[in-house]
């Protein structure tokens, strides 16, 4: 009898999240119904034109999926020598010391630290040093947005693919190093072989918490709703865009916004199943 | 969704001030709990003004600043006593809603804020600012910023326009100025809450377009006075109908309001033509529906809601602004309000006599 009980509990404990998320892809669908049905769903992810222009309103996907593209992939060029590095330290080099425990303690650390302390630092330290240097006039942009981002997910990266590099068999390494091999060359020829796909699918992972990053890119990619030119220019992302445009939204453009909000869920849902598989791969291997 | 997310948010600020509240005043009614939200532009004089209300009345008043936009369609939802809007709604507007009633409150302009080193002087004209921001004056050493700034020294660097990523009441009266000002203006970008702008960086809220302009060497954008006052940011003189360069203060900004004002105040004041008049000044408003019996609400909370306007109308009130850099109404807007406070009804009938 009381197995009985637990058993439902726990069913319907279980049933609770798909129903959470399969009630906000409804909620989405049918608030970014509108946009879709006025625009054409291709027209829609495909026009660059975001004009408030009263009874012309035209609102298209592309310059926010752009920008989210341009700064995910440059965060994570940004983030892979940082990362990198610290997963060998952590998983190979110095695998089991204290120094070892206390750099991952601290690039964990960075995980907790709340989205708005990385905007204030990115707008108030980053942004004057790239004003500076003379990379662009205005501070805010792709670029100071991107390398903010890469700061970000270096823990999430770092960590995961750490765990990779720790679970490559001894026996394999102890093979290389009898027939005399360095240890660079270990770490090149049996490590990144063998936890390869393990140490993508962590950066993949990593990809999919800067695809939907809000207040600092919103803080420090100038919010111009154009598609950017180069990457020092100004942009949106689709995060941003929502952020700064909710509160006052109504009618077409409200929906638009949740139509944008739909596709970003797309996008996040597709790079997460990705490295869910991939992970799964790394672990069969 | 939206609709949820506004009545959680509403739900969790009436339950805040419940928590506070309790007190009674000496009306021979209960003390009420009073929520509003819209405009930033006017928050800080708010902030003092619900606070004093609050201790001379004991009703406590919770105004969330979310926008001119957000403040009118919570309205429309009928989950707040009144809105906050920079904006005066337009006709169209006001046809899709119950009949409302405008109170403008308070008046304020919307300052053209710079970062320029070594210039602590900075003309404009409302061309040369419609220009600036459509992207066809790019740099400081224009010659037009030079004819117009003989003593200044302008380098020779890009302009940096700062605009508002959210739609906003501050970017509507802006915008409206520029369209009286410059037809090349009016046919490309026109007026409105959000506008295309074609240069520069935009951030959120008055206080994020003043921290980037604060953060940002030969950056230009237009915020509401108190914000660049607040920050230390210096703001140009502009030059006005009469080609007098005039500088934002309690005086050229009421002066902007001393001409004629429509019975219902629903009116744009920017590019006055009166002497000394500040051409960017804006009433802001509070918009309430005339009959205050919806969704609920007590005969006790429309009172308290009426005491509210009747308060920030006063003299005592009124005197508050200048304190926080904005100006005084005009006797003829408060008359013009007085007059319409009395035409709202609750169940059909006045509630002041």
């Amino acid at each position: 009898m009381n197995d009985k009980i637990y058993k439902v509990i726990l069913f319907i404990a279980a049933l609770i999240m798909p129903i959470v998320c399969g009630g906000v892809v409804y909620a989405l669908v049918t608030d970014a119904y509108e946009a879709f049905e006025h625009f054409g769903f291709f027209k829609f992810l495909t026009s660059s034109e975001w004009s408030y222009t009263e009874g012309a309103e035209q609102y298209g996907a592309l310059p926010f999926i752009t920008g989210t593209l341009m700064t995910t992939l440059l965060a994570l060029i940004f983030c892979i020598p940082f990362s990198l590095p610290v997963a060998l330290f952590v998983g190979e080099y110095f695998k089991g010391t204290k120094i070892a425990a206390v750099l991952s303690t601290v690039t964990d650390l960075l995980a907790g630290i709340p989205s708005i302390i990385y905007g204030l630092w990115g707008f108030y330290t980053l942004r004057p040093i790239i004003m500076t240097l003379n990379v662009s006039p205005q501070g805010s942009g792709v670029l100071t947005a991107s390398l903010v981002l890469a700061i970000m997910i270096v823990p999430y990266a770092a960590s995961l693919s750490a765990e990779f590099i720790k679970m490559v068999p001894n026996d394999l390494k102890e093979g290389a190093y009898s027939l005399g091999a360095t240890r660079a060359e270990v770490v090149r020829k049996v490590i990144f072989p063998v936890a390869g796909s393990g140490i993508f699918s962590s950066y993949i992972l990593a990809i999919g918490r800067a695809l939907g990053e809000t207040m600092t890119v919103t803080m420090l990619i100038g919010n111009t709703n154009n598609i950017p030119d180069s990457i020092t220019s100004t942009g949106n992302s689709m995060a941003s865009i929502i952020a700064n445009q909710f509160g006052e939204a109504d009618g077409l453009r409200l929906s638009s916004l949740i139509a944008i909000g739909f596709i970003l869920f797309l996008i996040t849902a597709l790079i997460n199943m990705v490295g869910k598989i991939m992970i799964r791969r790394a672990r069969i291997a | 969704m939206k609709k949820i997310f506004s009545s959680i948010m509403t739900l969790a600020v009436a339950l805040a001030i419940i928590a506070c509240g309790g007190n009674s005043n000496d009306g021979g009614r209960n003390a009420q709990e009073l929520s509003g939200a819209g405009a930033t532009f006017p928050l800080p004089f708010y902030n003092v003004v619900f606070e004093n209300f609050s201790q001379v009345n004991g009703d406590a008043v919770a105004y969330g600043g979310i926008g001119s936009g957000g403040g009118v369609r919570n309205l429309r939802d009928k989950i707040v006593d009144f809105a906050g809007s920079d904006a005066f709604l337009s006709d169209k507007e006001m046809a899709e809603m119950n009949p409302l009633i405008h109170v403008p409150t308070c008046m304020g302009a919307v300052v053209l804020a710079y970062n320029l080193d070594g210039v602590s002087e900075l003309k404009l004209s409302g061309e040369v600012i419609a220009d600036i921001f459509a992207g066809n004056i790019k740099k400081w050493n224009d010659e037009r910023l030079v004819a117009l700034n003989p003593d200044a020294t302008l380098p020779a660097e890009a302009i940096i326009p700062v605009y508002r990523s959210d739609g906003s009441g501050t970017t509507f009266v802006f915008t409206d100025y520029l369209t009286k000002v410059s037809p090349m203006w009016a046919s490309n970008f026109g007026a409105g809450k959000s506008v295309n702008f074609p240069s520069g960086q935009a951030a959120k809220g008055n206080p994020g377009v003043a921290g980037v302009i604060k953060q940002t060497k030969n950056s230009i954008g237009y915020v509401g006075s108190e914000y660049a006052f607040a920050q230390k940011i210096p703001y140009a003189r502009i030059r006005n109908l009469r080609g007098e360069f005039v500088e934002p203060n309690a005086n050229s900004i009421s002066a902007a309001a001393s001409g004629e004002i429509p019975a219902d105040t629903r009116c744009s004041i920017t590019n006055s033509d009166v002497a000394g008049a500040y051409p960017i000044s804006t009433f802001t408003w509070m918009i309430i529906y005339k009959e205050q019996n919806y969704s609920d609400r007590s005969m006790e909370q429309a009172v308290a809601t009426l005491d509210l306007l009747r308060y920030i109308l006063s003299d005592e009130a009124q005197n508050i602004t200048s304190e926080v850099h904005y100006a005084p109404l005009p006797a003829k807007a408060k008359e013009l309000s007085i007059t319409n406070l009395k035409t709202v009804t609750f169940d059909g009938v006045a509630i002041l006599q």
